[in-house]
């Protein structure tokens, strides 16, 4: 077990809300996972896409698109 | 009779006396030819004849003269004949000029000269044999120059040799019987330091030195900075070390390891034993000043707390055992490979220090990557600048300040955000403040009133008050005024910035929720006075932003730097003198170990490992194969500790358990690991969580370079044997040959020879440019040779700069009805970080505790008296202090320093951090602060730990 989930989500959530201004989502998601995919340890990221399978609908819009171009 | 060539020495450097040429050089181009003493010489124009005199090698008697101050002319000891000009000018305060003859001897002026030694001495007391500043006296050297003889107006008559002695200060004496009242101290205190501690009380043979006004030293103004002590030219200020234990014999040039400024000094000797600490006058950084901590705080390196021995235990809980370096090697090894071998590959890590040299540094990640075979390195600038380095990477394309510090003195208005550069940078604010007094236009963003807010002779144009967490909509709203009124410098931004992104980003910073009629809800700063604040930045012809950690630990730490980019671009204040966008890193290596590559995603020179080239470049000198995949940070060590994934850290020279936040998560996540590893000069914090002590080397200890805040790399050179045996690169490089990853440098030049072969930045670099430069500012390579004193001159390390939208995300913390009030935290003049050195010197005469600094109305309120216990409470734990009712706090604002370990500033701080770069938020907690009479549940706690842990030493 890496990071909590609980974080994982909220670093995740604050990454998305830092590059978020007014583009569209794919492009925001487009930063947000380059950002995660070059700054975060590959077991933080495997972890976050296992929690992501069941709470992705909680997600922002732009986190939920970012997960799915996470390595 | 020849030597033998048997003697051997090993090859310590030490230089010889400093030379004192009288004035201040001049920086014209033009020159002038004059005739001294008959010899031809030729010096820029402006010089005076003191200085042209000395620079053709004739010393002129002075006293009253330094080339550290302006020209004052009173001593009259310097007094010239010039041929074709009546009298005796002073050759101080007279300029040479075209075709000038000066005699600077002659049988007048020896009679002169004779008469005014004879009056000084006639004042002053006999005991040169017994006096502690015998053999480094200027009254003594010249009475001697001059020639003196007798003293025809005898000893008899009213003199001053009785007034008393003032021992007040911790680090050094005044005694007014032996001041000649040449004001070179009270000149110092206000030209170099800024003070403006020091005075001339009385007239005529009344006058006297006083400090402040006529207070002891210890209770006046003075902040002990040294100034005036090197300037006085007699035994009136003389150091304490110099009274007990005489003259220093040798000195070395070395590089101080306190703040991020790194000043020169020249460590002055006797044999071995470390005399006194004297700022270097050729050093670029610091220019022969300094402050409290690198002048005089150095006793920590010899203090009796200093652990030398290794030291292992199985479990925190048990005793430790004194043990050889083998052993401890070996048991470290054995233990970190049982783990990887049990847990995995990626399951250790280690912490590269900002303290230590760039050589350690760049060791200790090389033994992460190469011996653990995983990128799980971070340093302590995480917790401090790595917003830093992500912001200007991502604007300007390098991570790291674009300025020399001399460069503040050609700029017309200096905006500090987040930065208290006379407490935490102390010699580069005396500078800024000199600036500041010509007349330099200055706005102040920041909670709290800082001294530079209001300063003897200087008062900042604006103090922007903002409510701790709203930087970003601050400089929004400068941006947005700029863009608003047409402020902005077009030229600068379609030649040197991408015109898409500054495109998209216009559009971004017009929005009427960045305007500060829209923001001083937020801020707390009113909308005229942002407004006035952006006109006045960019109308500057020189517009220049200094910030500090009041910037970076934030939630939004990144974007405010990438802010101040936005900024700086926006009005083309880049890429030339007098301008830039400078960071003041806190620790003195703080620049160096980002550069050495001690971030989980990079390798040295911020290269990003997935990058093949660079990969292979390091995979091919280090013959290993390197982990692509970036690391653990930091806090994501911690939390993966407590999680049970990671069980094995090596800290060099950090003490997390103090200095990173929310101590109670990371003393359980270090309670968590099977292997703590600490590398340090004393039982720290830390130490108390682990299983090997490596006793470390003190900066007097070892050789290395240090880089400071304007990217200078400058010398750390040993000037006695390491305490342990071994210099730190050296114990790092036995523990990775102990892991199987064999590690072997003779001397650290071949380490600095190592960063040179493997980054472009450093190619340049080597101990013998520095030994012939003095110091090198990065880049050094082909294209740089003597390094890059301002960067991005004509363009971009990126190429074209890249404006950045940034967005305002209020942060998580807020205050609420349980925690009304919001603590920021910062450091204080007289301590350094966690203490752990200061603490261990005579600055606890100056600040002995960590207070709650508390607005008068909020402290009325809760009913909190002055200096009365106050209990802070946060979200993460509670703590108690005593109350510092303060006007220098706004309502609804507390402030502390965690410089105390039992103070525990940071058992309140939260695990928020910035988005980009998990800094923590040091400066945002939401806290509530009441009356009590006793310590906390923690504090108790700690008190208890403390002792049981040091009863199980040896």
């Amino acid at each position: 077990m890496t990071v909590s989930n609980e974080k994982l989500t909220r670093m995740a959530e604050q990454i998305t809300a830092n590059m978020n201004y007014g583009e569209d989502t794919e492009i925001v998601a487009d930063k947000v996972a380059d950002h995660i995919n070059r700054f975060w340890d590959q077991r933080m990221i495997l972890a976050f896409k296992a929690h992501a399978d069941g709470h992705r609908e909680s997600f922002s819009k732009a986190l939920q698109a970012a997960v799915l171009k996470l390595n | 009779m020849n030597s033998s060539t048997a003697e051997y020495t090993e090859n310590w450097y030490r230089v010889g006396a400093e030379r004192d040429l009288g004035t201040k050089g001049s920086c014209s181009e033009d020159t002038v030819e004059l005739t001294i003493d008959g010899l031809a010489v030729c010096v820029p124009e402006g010089t005076s004849i003191m200085r042209a005199a000395a620079l053709s090698g004739t010393d002129i008697p002075k006293l009253c003269a330094t080339e550290d101050l302006d020209a004052f002319g009173s001593c009259r000891l310097c007094l010239v004949e010039i041929e074709g000009r009546a009298g005796f000018p002073a050759s101080c305060t007279t300029n040479v000029e075209p075709g000038m003859v000066v005699h600077t001897q002659s049988n007048r002026v020896a009679i002169l000269r004779r008469n005014v030694m004879e009056l000084y001495i006639s004042d002053h007391p006999l005991d040169c044999l017994s006096c502690p500043s015998n053999g480094d006296c200027q009254l003594q050297d010249m009475a001697g120059a001059v020639g003196l003889r007798e003293v025809r107006y005898g000893y008899r008559g009213a003199n001053h040799l009785d007034e008393a002695k003032d021992d007040s200060a911790p680090y050094f004496t005044f005694d007014s019987s032996k001041c000649i009242v040449c004001s070179r101290c009270v000149r110092a205190c206000e030209e170099q330091q800024g003070t403006f501690a020091l005075t001339v009380e009385g007239r005529g043979f009344d006058s006297r030195i006083v400090a402040s006004q006529g207070d002891s030293f210890a209770k006046s103004d003075c902040v002990s900075c040294g100034a005036c002590i090197k300037a006085c030219p007699t035994a009136t200020l003389v150091e304490k070390s110099v009274i007990e234990l005489g003259q220093p014999v040798t000195a070395t040039i070395t590089t101080c390891a306190y703040c991020g400024v790194g000043c020169s000094f020249r460590a002055e000797m006797q044999g071995d034993k470390l005399i006194r600490m004297v700022p270097n006058r050729a050093g670029a950084a610091n220019h022969g000043h300094a402050c409290v901590k690198g002048r005089f705080a150095f006793g920590y390196a010899s203090h009796k707390d200093r652990i030398n021995t290794p030291m292992i235990r199985e479990s925190i809980s048990e005793p430790w055992r004194e043990v050889s370096w083998e052993q401890a090697f070996e048991f470290t090894a054995k233990r970190l490979k049982a783990i990887q071998k049990k847990y995995g590959r990626r399951s250790i890590g280690g912490i590269t220090s900002s303290r230590c040299t760039n050589e350690e540094v760049f060791v200790v990640q090389k033994f992460i990557r190469a011996a653990m075979g995983n990128n799980n390195v971070d340093t302590c600038a995480r917790v401090c600048h790595s917003p830093t380095g992500y912001g200007l990477k991502t604007t300007l394309g390098e991570s790291a300040g674009t300025q020399t510090f001399d460069s503040v003195m050609e700029a017309d208005v200096i905006m500090v955000i987040g930065a208290n550069p006379t407490d935490a940078h102390p010699v580069f604010g005396s500078r800024m403040k000199q600036r500041l007094r010509q007349g330099a236009g200055l706005i102040v963003i920041d909670p709290r009133a800082t001294e530079l807010v209001d300063a003897p002779h200087l008062k900042a144009n604006f103090h922007l008050a903002l409510r701790p967490g709203t930087n970003v909509a601050v400089i929004n709203a400068l941006a947005h005024v700029i863009i608003d009124e047409q402020l902005q410098d077009t030229t600068f931004i379609e030649q040197r910035c991408d015109l898409d992104a500054f495109t998209i980003w216009c559009d971004f910073i017009r929005d009427k929720k960045y305007a500060p009629e829209s923001v001083e809800k937020t801020t707390g700063v009113a909308a005229n006075q942002l407004r006035s604040a952006a006109r006045l930045f960019a109308q500057a012809a020189n517009g220049a932003i200094y910030y500090g950690l009041g910037v970076t630990e934030h939630s939004q730490g990144s974007t405010m730097v990438m802010g101040i980019a936005n900024l700086a671009m926006l009005t083309g204040n880049l890429g030339r003198e007098g301008v830039g966008v400078n960071p003041m890193r806190g620790q003195n290596n703080v620049q160096g170990s980002c550069d050495m590559g001690s971030f989980p995603h990079e390798l040295p020179g911020y290269r990003h490992l997935s990058d093949d080239i660079t990969r292979a470049a390091f995979e091919q000198d280090w013959g290993v194969k390197l982990d692509p995949e970036p690391g653990y940070r930091l806090p994501n060590m911690f939390d993966s500790a407590i999680s049970g994934e990671f069980k094995g850290l090596y800290i060099q020279g950090e003490d997390v358990a103090q200095s990173d936040p929310d101590i109670q998560h990371v003393q359980a996540a270090l309670t968590a690991m099977e292997c703590v590893i600490v590398q340090d000069l004393f039982l720290s914090e830390t130490a108390k969580f682990a299983h090997v002590f490596l006793p470390g080397s003190s900066f007097l200890e070892k050789d290395g370079t240090f880089t400071n805040a304007e990217r200078r790399i400058s010398p750390v050179r040993k000037v006695m044997q390491p305490a342990s045996g071994m210099a730190e690169w050296e114990i790092t490089c036995a523990l990775s040959t102990a892991m199987g990853y064999p590690m072997a440098y003779s001397h650290p030049s071949e380490i600095m020879d190592e960063i040179a072969r493997l980054t472009p930045n450093f190619s340049g670099v080597s101990y013998a440019l520095l030994d012939e430069l003095g110091s090198v500012q990065w880049p050094c390579n082909d294209a740089a040779p003597q390094g890059t004193p301002t960067m991005h001159i004509d363009e971009f390390v990126r190429g074209k700069g890249y404006f950045s939208p940034t967005p305002y995300v209020p942060t998580d913390e807020r205050s609420n009805s349980r925690f009304p009030l919001l603590l920021t935290t910062g450091r204080i003049l007289a301590q350094y970080n966690v203490g752990a050195q200061t603490r261990r010197t005579a600055n606890m005469a100056f600040h002995s505790e960590d207070v709650l600094e508390i607005h008068p109305s909020d402290a009325e309120m809760r009913g909190i008296e002055n200096h009365a216990w106050v209990g802070i409470k946060s979200r993460s734990g509670e703590t108690v202090m005593r109350a510092l009712i303060s006007t220098k706090m706004q309502p609804g604002v507390v402030y502390t320093t965690f410089h105390h370990p039992e103070s525990g500033a940071n058992v309140i701080t939260t695990d928020n951090s910035d988005w980009a770069t998990n800094c923590p938020e040091y400066k945002v907690t939401a806290v509530q602060a009441y009356p009590v009479t006793a310590p906390s549940q923690w504090q108790e706690s700690f008190k208890r730990s403390d002792i049981a842990q040091r009863d199980l030493l040896p």
